[in-house]
């Protein structure tokens, strides 16, 4: 029923989204920001910490503190918010808010497979994997030996068994052909959400779609950068792009044949919304690409809060919080490292 | 008239205290005793000076941090134990205070020795729950073999030509280490071991999976339930032994294993070899479990020597934080070698302030004296009211709506009385009252056990209530005999009823009516009022305009103040263009109303009032006829009108074209002297904003006049209308307690059964107690706030301040508990 969503969302949805739009005033402002690149210290870090949110959870850390610890203990600030608004919510959002975790599951189930390949510990790697994204028996994935194992031991019982539909083969695990399965099924898991959005309808449809088809496009770009100069072919490639975005689908033929990254800012820069984006980078350069695309994604999620009554605030909320981790990862690492010089290469403001 | 009002004792509680603000300049060295003495008196508010620095960069954040890791080791500390169950047998010692250094060596000390201890009775932990659990792998497995293997090499002779051989295995040559027993290429071999219960159904699917189904499983729950480290839980966990043949089933099933945190534990086919491998182990266990007894003794007893000290050490470093944030609020001034601080104190605690100033220098031995002095303030002052146990109540019910402008009449020292008086207005009835005061008496008596106590918010919030309760409840005893309600019964408490019935049967007294025979019922209203068929009609008069003169009365009052608090602040402007105009319009109209329902009352006139007050406005001129109360009445309404009238505009043009003339006059020719301000001026402080110069901006005057008049005309209709609330309330209590008493109790009484009686009586107590005494007394407290903080307060209450916080250490709660 579109156009009357507004009349019945506050039934089921309406506390969540006062929870999520709250969380969302938490974020970190410039002010911030500007606070913490002025520290000397990983203390001093704590300390500004320490009045933000996240001060609970960093409040019983030992004195001579880790990047990691940092980072865990943000995390976990990010997990147990989303604990709590899974637990709150009533179909449609449960599977909606659970869709939004999926993307880390493939990397977790990437990040395991690959250092279950190169002979790592099990459980330094289970260390290692976003905590969104575990599930139950996450640590047998280590038993698999080619992806038909992998699928019939662990996978079929995960939500992201469908997605395996691709990429059953019975060929032996390599980087090669593991880097493929996350992408496929990366996009598996974006059409299927893209598909999920539309079907709720209404103003999550039409957000949702947006900022979906904004990180199908992106992964397109960055499949395609990454597997210049190597072995995939233009068709496997083209493959690994998602059926939507706006580059589909004729984004993608001219993506799929690109073999330097001019020839993809070329592809790129006849979408106006992404001209502004190559637009910032000199000819020649990828390296702030990541940065460009973060900043552009981050722009679109804030745009998200402007709407109500809609799923999209939740998607956009977990997006940010993970961006402002990222960015307080970053800023320690380059306290911690003394390069205090480089803290605003990567930094990607929200506010 | 002036000179009475200037020679009226002065109040406490009427105006905040008198605040000054003054600049300390301390020495650095006697600077942390001095911020902890006053601290100790707790009677001045600093001013952040380095409100535009973050919070590390400002001097003393390192004492900061290390008061944050000193809290956090005690945080440890506590956790630790409340793990081990101590907390509630630890009284807590008071020793002299040990120095801050003193307490951080001793802090981490402890720490370091309770990790140790941790990890030690950890591992120990770790041994004890792996033998335990080979343990029952052995009793459970070893059965399952003994039981299956027959069955199994059966099954095996029959499924495969496979030779099952079952005696031959490595010896385990330590317990603990995994080891599985190899056998034939072919043979059927087997892996024990324990998992988690919750774990087990996924593993043995898992399992299938992986072997694609040649395997068996066999799972015993195990008998006792084993602590699980991480979260120093029990848990129950299962026993299993799965067979199976083939190498790569055993990589496989083994890898397994690990990422399900399934412990594999050998067992020996052999029967005597696994006793002699159980004896082991329980002589182990039994070793063990002493020393972790041992272990646990030791460390219950390290806890127990911390728990002594823990609360004090905790208020030590809160203390000690405190002082140390404070302290981050001064400046250094220009040599480095003082700290500049500023803040509000009351004037009449200057001397305490100065005295422990001194003290402090004298204390730590300095050279220099502090410096005390007071300067000006631009900004207003905040506001301070000592109150005691029985006002701060009401303060608060006041401060809750808005903390008083510096210096402004307090309405709270009239709600002492009004907000029980209007409440008791609306819930008259003796017998509920006697209830209520029990309960305020019960709070009162317990008081000094409860303010230590940590209660509920409810019970917090009738805590704090509690004198207003005791108020609230006396009143209503008074106006329950007034209205002469107990439990809505009417009793002849004071005298005889005036009224009679016409003749010795009474039949027709709900007909006919009574007649008068003596003398008014001396207190309250005639019980025989009740039942009669005029009841309702009698007193919805007397309630309704009992209300108005309520209402009336405190709404003059709140104008009154409002003149106050204009002389206070000298602004005859105020007294002469709004105090006197609202005075004149209210009671032209209002006071005229309340004064015709008096004269009514009293001459007892049959009156219409509604029709004299109406066509007062309509036809001023017309002959009242029978409405007529008194002689001269139609000119005096023409008159009170007349000034009605003329006060609307008087209230509303005069006062801002005055301000403006006034404004220009000021400024006329000072249209150059504005540029030297805080440069060329010594004694400016640059960060006090002396040179605020409001615009004047006349429209906006104007309009907020305009605002404010028009909010008076209507407020003065709606207010009165407003008070009517008393009477719907008190008619509403008063017809509900009926209900219950006559529909319910009654009813019920009525029966001459004991079951139905008994239960007329619970359903009434019931409805007394959660309807009556506590919804009702919820719903009258609330209009009476009501009242108080619209129809009272919005004729005089501006409500702007701030409130006084001082440095206090009494005031720091156990926030981060």
């Amino acid at each position: 029923m579109y156009g009357f969503e507004a009349m019945t969302f506050n039934i089921h949805g309406g506390y969540l989204e006062a929870i999520v739009r709250g969380h969302r005033a938490g974020l970190f402002t410039a002010a911030d920001y500007n606070n913490l690149c002025q520290c000397e210290t990983l203390d001093d870090i704590k300390m500004h910490l320490s009045a933000t949110e996240y001060g609970p959870y960093l409040q019983n850390e030992p004195s001579p503190l880790h990047t990691t610890t940092i980072v865990e203990k943000c995390t976990l600030k990010l997990v147990d918010e989303y604990k709590h608004m899974l637990c709150q919510a009533t179909e449609p959002l449960s599977t909606f808010l659970e869709y939004i975790t999926y993307g880390h599951m493939i990397d977790n189930v990437v990040l395991i497979v690959t250092g279950t390949l190169h002979e790592r510990d099990v459980q330094e790697l289970l260390e290692k994997c976003h905590p969104l994204g575990m599930f139950d028996s996450i640590a047998t994935l280590a038993v698999a030996q080619n992806m038909r194992e992998l699928y019939r031991l662990v996978l079929v019982d995960t939500p992201l068994a469908p997605y395996f539909s691709e990429c059953i083969t019975s060929e032996d695990l390599d980087d090669m052909n593991i880097e493929i399965m996350r992408n496929t099924l990366y996009k598996a898991y974006l059409e299927d959400f893209y598909k999920f959005c539309q079907k709720l309808g209404g103003a999550t449809a039409e957000i949702m779609s947006d900022l979906l088809a904004f990180e199908a496009d992106r992964r397109a770009v960055n499949i395609t950068i990454n597997s210049i100069g190597t072995e995939l072919t233009r068709d496997d490639r083209r493959k690994l792009y998602s059926n939507f975005g706006l580059l589909y689908p004729y984004g993608h033929e001219e993506l799929a044949v690109c073999e330097d990254i001019d020839q993809v800012r070329g592809a790129m820069e006849k979408y106006p919304p992404y001209q502004s984006i190559f637009s910032k980078l000199s000819y020649g350069e990828s390296q702030m690409l990541d940065k460009a695309f973060y900043e552009e994604e981050v722009k679109r999620l804030c745009l998200a809060f402007e709407q109500q009554f809609h799923y999209g605030v939740f998607f956009a909320y977990m997006r940010l919080r993970e961006q402002e981790i990222r960015n307080l990862m970053w800023i320690s690492e380059c306290v911690a490292q003394n390069q205090k010089s480089r803290v605003h290469d990567s930094v990607v403001f929200i506010f | 008239m002036e000179k009475f009002i200037d020679n009226l004792s002065p109040m406490d509680l009427m105006r905040s205290e008198k605040m000054s603000l003054v600049q300390l300049i301390i020495p650095v060295e006697s600077a942390h005793r001095a911020v902890s003495y006053l601290g100790e008196l707790g009677l001045l508010q600093f001013r952040d000076l380095n409100a535009e620095k973050s919070p590390f960069q400002r001097t003393f954040v390192n004492q900061v941090k290390r008061c944050g890791e000193m809290s956090r080791k005690l945080r440890f500390f506590k956790d630790q134990i409340i793990k081990a169950g101590l907390l509630s047998s630890i009284h807590p010692v008071v020793e002299p205070d040990v120095e801050l250094e003193e307490l951080e060596m001793q802090l981490a000390e402890h720490e370091h020795e309770l990790i140790e201890m941790n990890s030690n009775s950890e591992k120990l932990r770790q041994t004890y729950n792996e033998l335990l659990e080979f343990k029952m792998v052995l009793i459970k497995a070893g059965s399952f073999l003994v039981s299956n293997n027959n069955q199994a090499v059966a099954e095996e002779w029959e499924l495969s030509e496979n030779v099952y051989s079952s005696d031959r295995y490595v010896e385990a040559s330590s317990l603990l280490e995994q080891q599985m027993r190899t056998a034939d290429q072919s043979g059927l071999r087997f892996i024990s071991g324990i998992i988690f219960q919750s774990k087990a159904l996924r593993f043995e699917r898992m399992l299938f999976r992986a072997t694609r189904g040649n395997m068996l499983f066999n799972q015993a729950p195990a008998g006792e339930e084993i602590m699980d480290p991480l979260s120093a839980e029990m848990v129950k966990k299962t026993v299993f032994v799965v067979f199976f043949s083939g190498e790569q089933a055993r990589t496989k099933i083994l890898k397994i294993c690990e990422a399900f945190g399934a412990n594999c534990y050998p067992v020996p086919d052999d029967f005597s070899k696994q006793r002699q491998i159980t004896r082991e182990i329980l002589s182990r266990l039994s070793e063990l479990e002493t020393t972790l007894d041992a272990g646990i003794r030791h460390q219950n007893k390290a806890l127990t020597s911390i728990g002594y000290h823990l609360t004090q050490w905790m208020s030590m470093v809160r203390r000690e934080k405190a002082v140390y944030d404070t302290l981050n609020m001064l400046n250094f001034d220009v040599t480095k070698k003082c700290l500049v601080g500023e803040g509000w104190c009351p004037v009449f605690a200057k001397a305490k302030v100065q005295e422990a100033l001194q003290r402090a220098t004298f204390d730590s031995n300095s050279q220099v004296g502090s410096i005390f002095h007071v300067m000006d303030a631009v900004e207003s002052p905040p506001t301070y009211f000592r109150t005691n146990h029985f006002t701060n109540a009401y303060q608060e019910i006041v401060d809750a709506y808005g903390i008083a402008r510096y210096q402004e009449a307090n309405p709270a020292v009239y709600t002492v009385v009004t907000f029980p008086f209007l409440f008791a207005v609306m819930f008259g009835d003796w017998g509920h009252g006697i209830c209520l005061l029990l309960g305020a008496l019960v709070l009162i008596a317990r008081e000094s056990r409860l303010s230590t106590q940590k209660l509920g918010s409810f019970m917090e919030m009738l805590f704090g209530g509690r004198y207003v309760l005791l108020l609230m409840s006396l009143f209503s005893i008074y106006c329950g005999l007034i209205y002469n309600e107990f439990f809505s019964v009417p009793f002849h408490i004071f005298g005889g009823s005036a009224y009679k019935c016409r003749d010795a049967t009474c039949s027709d007294a709900h007909s006919a009516g009574l007649i008068k025979f003596r003398d008014p019922y001396p207190f309250g209203v005639d019980p025989s009022w009740r039942g009669s068929r005029s009841e309702l009609p009698f007193l919805n008069s007397l309630k309704m305009k009992m209300s108005i003169l309520l209402g009336v009365a405190q709404m003059n009052l709140g104008i009154i103040l409002s003149y106050f608090n204009a002389r206070f602040f000298r602004s005859s402007l105020d007294i002469r263009y709004q105090f006197v105009p609202q005075m004149i319009f209210l009671n032209s109209l209002f006071g005229y109303l309340s004064l015709l329902i008096i004269i009514k009352w009293c001459i007892g006139s049959q009156a219409d009032l509604y029709h004299v007050m109406i066509y007062m406005f309509l036809s001023p001129t017309d002959d009242l006829g029978e409405n007529e109360l008194f002689w001269g009445q139609r000119p005096l309404q023409i008159v009170l009108l007349l000034l009605a009238l003329v006060a609307v505009p008087w209230m509303l043009f005069p006062k801002p074209f005055i301000l403006k003339k006034l404004h220009s006059e000021r400024f006329q020719g000072r249209n150059y002297g504005m540029l030297v301000s805080s440069e060329f001026d010594p004694d400016v402080e640059p960060d006090s904003a002396r040179e605020h110069h409001e615009e004047f901006n006349f429209s906006e005057v104007f309009v907020h006049q305009m605002i404010h008049s028009i909010e008076f005309v209507l407020g003065a209709v709606s207010n009165t209308a407003s008070y009517l609330r008393l009477w719907a309330l008190s008619l509403a209590h008063s017809e509900l307690s009926t209900v219950f008493y006559e529909k319910v109790l009654l009813l019920a009484w009525g029966y001459d059964n004991v079951v139905i009686r008994l239960t007329g009586l619970a359903v009434f107590a019931f409805a007394t107690a959660f309807i009556l005494l506590m919804m009702e007394t919820l719903s009258a407290f609330l209009h009476a706030l009501r009242l108080h903080w619209v129809e009272f307060q919005n004729k005089f209450y501006h409500g702007d301040g701030y409130k006084f916080k001082p440095f206090s250490f009494a005031l720091i709660t156990e926030d981060d508990d």
